[in-house]
């Protein structure tokens, strides 16, 4: 048949090959539009998150720094002791460092006026911060100390440009001539911007100092709740999904059971705020505010999102390997754990990463369990301590310093955003590297 | 071709390996296997023939309990692996599965090397007391599975890397390593080349010498090259079975000859 044909030349067609018909033309014309249309919603997808990231990190880069006053201080025996028999110790204190920062502005030409009050109101009490340094370091004295004095958060301000001349009243807190006293100590070179560690390491301060406020404390009670959120979620997501997926009998009540995991995750986070309350706190009695409990919250609400990934990638993984493990007489078990199981690693991995990135950034049911409003002052002391003493978290902790009057603060929650993003970022990056190891295993 | 009568001369007894009496096997409401008796030798190989979906394959896989993973499949009637009944409540169908191994259609090695592929079996049943005694087993399988030469120098490398043919060989030595007495083989050679298919028929002649084998096969050319005793399957019923060369020279039943000349099927 095919011999035959190959003799004879073929007939010559009515088109050329050539020439597009009316037919492709408009296939591939709608095919370039479909592939512009991608590329503009990338493109439209990149500009949005350059904004986004844009505006973060204008936001945000103040909070990592603070204004700082940097003074060498000499104390000599005598000043202490005459400092230490006066009635206002403490006064005494700051008028010597009044005295040392007016001969240092004298050395360069400059004189200001200012008084103890100035002082106060620029850097706080400075004569208490001295004296409990050479109480605690007596060796210091007859030496010179290097201090550095963080400003107040006005002045801080003024050099963000929070606070400007035009629009300052004069109030207890700041006044215009301490204006010029801040710029004369800049032109000395005295007050300069300085990277704020207390920022990421520090706890959060009261309403009234936030030139103190820190977001680490916050950071360790999220990282004591991803704790727990792992620990639990994850094996009995895992091990959920393995029995619904690979041993549960197909009927209505395990129907019944799927249908409602995938409602569950669909739930409003606040309503898995309100059972935590209920259960683990007036039931259950565990401590208010404590990362433990937030951490079962959060684990309630990862559930779903874990098992609903982990069935799709155990379902995702080829039947054949199911069939070849139990040909050669392995038990279900064993071909699930030996070979299954290991297939649809990647996948439960990257689940899991969406469920704990998801919970990280959850603040509503945290509200509910008194995370939130709730002022983490300290560190949590110990490793145990970390789980049941009261903390925040960072999406708390930024909730409420974006709910202060205080500009200062609004910069610290946007500081603390640019903080929860590299958190997010760390965990990813791990996640990232486990699932290169469980691939490479093949 | 001449392969429509070459086997003739290699039948001889042999005793019984497996037997299944009065076998149906039900997919829900539908009657996949219809009052099926069958004998399968030792040391013979055994061809099931039939057009698509007449349930040669079910059947096969009733002799090694893998249609236990299927929900709404139910066979009644008894399967006998030297004597007992396979599908008796006490038999573990884990422990059966060593006993009667199994190669199927699509070559599905492990995504894992090849000395782990063939070591799987071992390992599990506890078959190797060490290392050493490991190695000579993997060593002995993949000969068996007529791979050895080409793989040796490459145990670590994954399974999958290898092509269709050897990993089908692969899978063949994987399911000899855990010494089963009963090697069933679903359609071994529908995703090889010729070449691959010569070579996997070539082993399962060699393999007659120590196990009952059991292959379901589209391929008449095939069933009549390598087995002793065809089968032949038709809508559910074993409508003729007997020594190979006989049925493909003499059937006594009409389907079968309408099967095998082409005019049904």
């Amino acid at each position: 048949m095919t011999d035959a044909s190959m003799d004879n030349p073929p007939p010559a067609r009515a088109r050329s090959l050539r020439q597009a018909d009316a037919n492709t033309r408009r296939r591939n014309a709608a095919e370039k539009r479909f592939r512009a249309y991608g590329m503009v919603a990338i493109l439209t997808g990149l500009f949005f998150l350059t904004v986004l990231f844009v505006s973060i990190i204008r936001s945000g880069a103040p909070a990592f720094t603070r204004t700082v006053v940097n003074v060498e201080f000499t104390l000599t025996q005598d000043q202490m002791d005459a400092a230490e028999s006066e009635l206002f110790k403490t006064k005494a204190y700051s008028n010597l460092f009044i005295a040392a920062l007016q001969g240092k502005l004298e050395e360069r030409g400059m004189s200001v006026e200012f008084d103890e009050a100035a002082i106060e109101r620029l850097l706080g009490k400075v004569g208490g911060t001295l004296r409990a340094h050479y109480k605690e370091f007596p060796d210091d004295v007859g030496k010179p100390v290097p201090f550095e004095l963080a400003a107040s958060s006005r002045v801080d301000g003024y050099y963000k440009g929070r606070v400007n001349r035009e629009t300052l009243q004069d109030s207890r807190f700041l006044q215009l001539s301490d204006l010029d006293l801040v710029d004369a100590l800049e032109e000395a070179q005295i007050i300069k911007q300085a990277f704020s560690w207390t920022f990421i390491t520090g706890a959060d301060s009261g309403v009234d100092n936030p030139g103190g406020a820190g977001i680490g404390a916050a950071v360790v009670g999220s990282f004591f709740m991803m704790l727990v959120v792992l620990v639990l979620s994850l094996p009995i997501g895992v091990a959920a999904s393995i029995y619904l997926e690979e041993f549960a009998p197909q009927n209505r009540f395990t129907d019944l059971i799927e249908v409602n995991i995938s409602n569950l995750a669909a739930v409003p986070s606040i309503v898995f705020g309100i059972l935590g309350l209920a259960v683990f706190i007036q039931f259950m009695h565990l401590p208010q505010s404590a990362p433990l409990v937030g951490g079962l919250v959060l684990s309630l609400m990862t559930l779903p999102t874990i098992i609903i990934s982990t069935r799709a990638s155990l379902k995702a993984v080829p039947p054949s390997i199911r069939d070849a493990a139990l040909g050669v007489g392995a038990s279900k078990m064993q071909a699930v754990f030996h070979h299954v199981l290991p297939l649809a690693a990647p996948g439960i991995l990257t689940g899991t990463i969406i469920g704990l990135a998801q919970a990280l950034g959850e603040t509503a049911p945290l509200l509910l369990i008194g995370m939130v409003g709730f002022v983490a002052r300290g560190y949590p002391d110990g490793f145990v301590a970390g789980f049941t003493e009261p903390n925040s978290a960072m999406p708390a902790q930024i909730y409420t310093w974006a709910a202060r009057a205080d500009a200062s603060f609004y910069e610290k929650a946007w500081g603390g955003i640019i903080i929860l993003l590299a958190f997010l970022l760390t965990m990813n990056i791990i996640a990232i590297i486990l699932r290169r190891r469980f691939e490479r295993r093949w | 071709m001449n392969d429509m009568t070459v086997m003739d001369s290699t039948v001889e007894a042999q005793r019984t390996k497996m037997a299944a009496q009065n076998v149906n096997v039900y997919y829900g409401d539908t009657h996949a296997i219809k009052d099926v008796n069958v004998e399968i030798e030792d040391k013979t190989v055994t061809a099931f023939i039939g057009p698509s979906g007449c349930g040669k394959s079910t059947f096969l896989r009733c002799l090694n309990r893998m249609n236990d993973t299927i929900d709404i499949c139910r066979v009644t009637g008894d399967i006998l692996l030297e004597g007992e009944d396979i599908y008796d409540k006490r038999v573990d169908p884990v422990q059966l599965r060593a006993q009667v191994g199994m190669v199927f259609q699509k070559p599905n090695p492990f995504p894992k090397s090849i000395y782990d592929n063939v070591a799987y079996g071992p390992r599990i049943h506890g078959l190797a007391k060490n290392k050493a005694d490991l190695d000579e087993i993997v060593e002995r399988s993949l000969r068996r599975g007529a791979i050895w030469d080409e793989v040796k120098d490459r145990l670590q490398s994954p399974g999958t890397g290898l092509s269709g043919g050897q990993q089908q060989r692969l899978c063949i030595a994987r399911a000899v390593a855990t010494e089963p007495e009963v090697l069933l083989m679903d359609e071994p050679c529908s995703a090889l080349d010729p070449i691959a298919t010569a070579q996997v028929e070539e082993l399962i002649d060699e393999l007659r010498e120590s196990y009952s084998v059991v292959i379901v096969t589209h391929s008449m050319q095939q069933a009549a090259r390598v087995s002793q005793k065809t089968a032949f399957f038709h809508l559910g019923n074993l409508v003729e079975f007997g020594p190979t060369g006989q049925i493909f020279t003499n059937p006594e039943d009409p389907r079968t000859e309408s099967y095998i000349t082409g005019r049904i099927g």
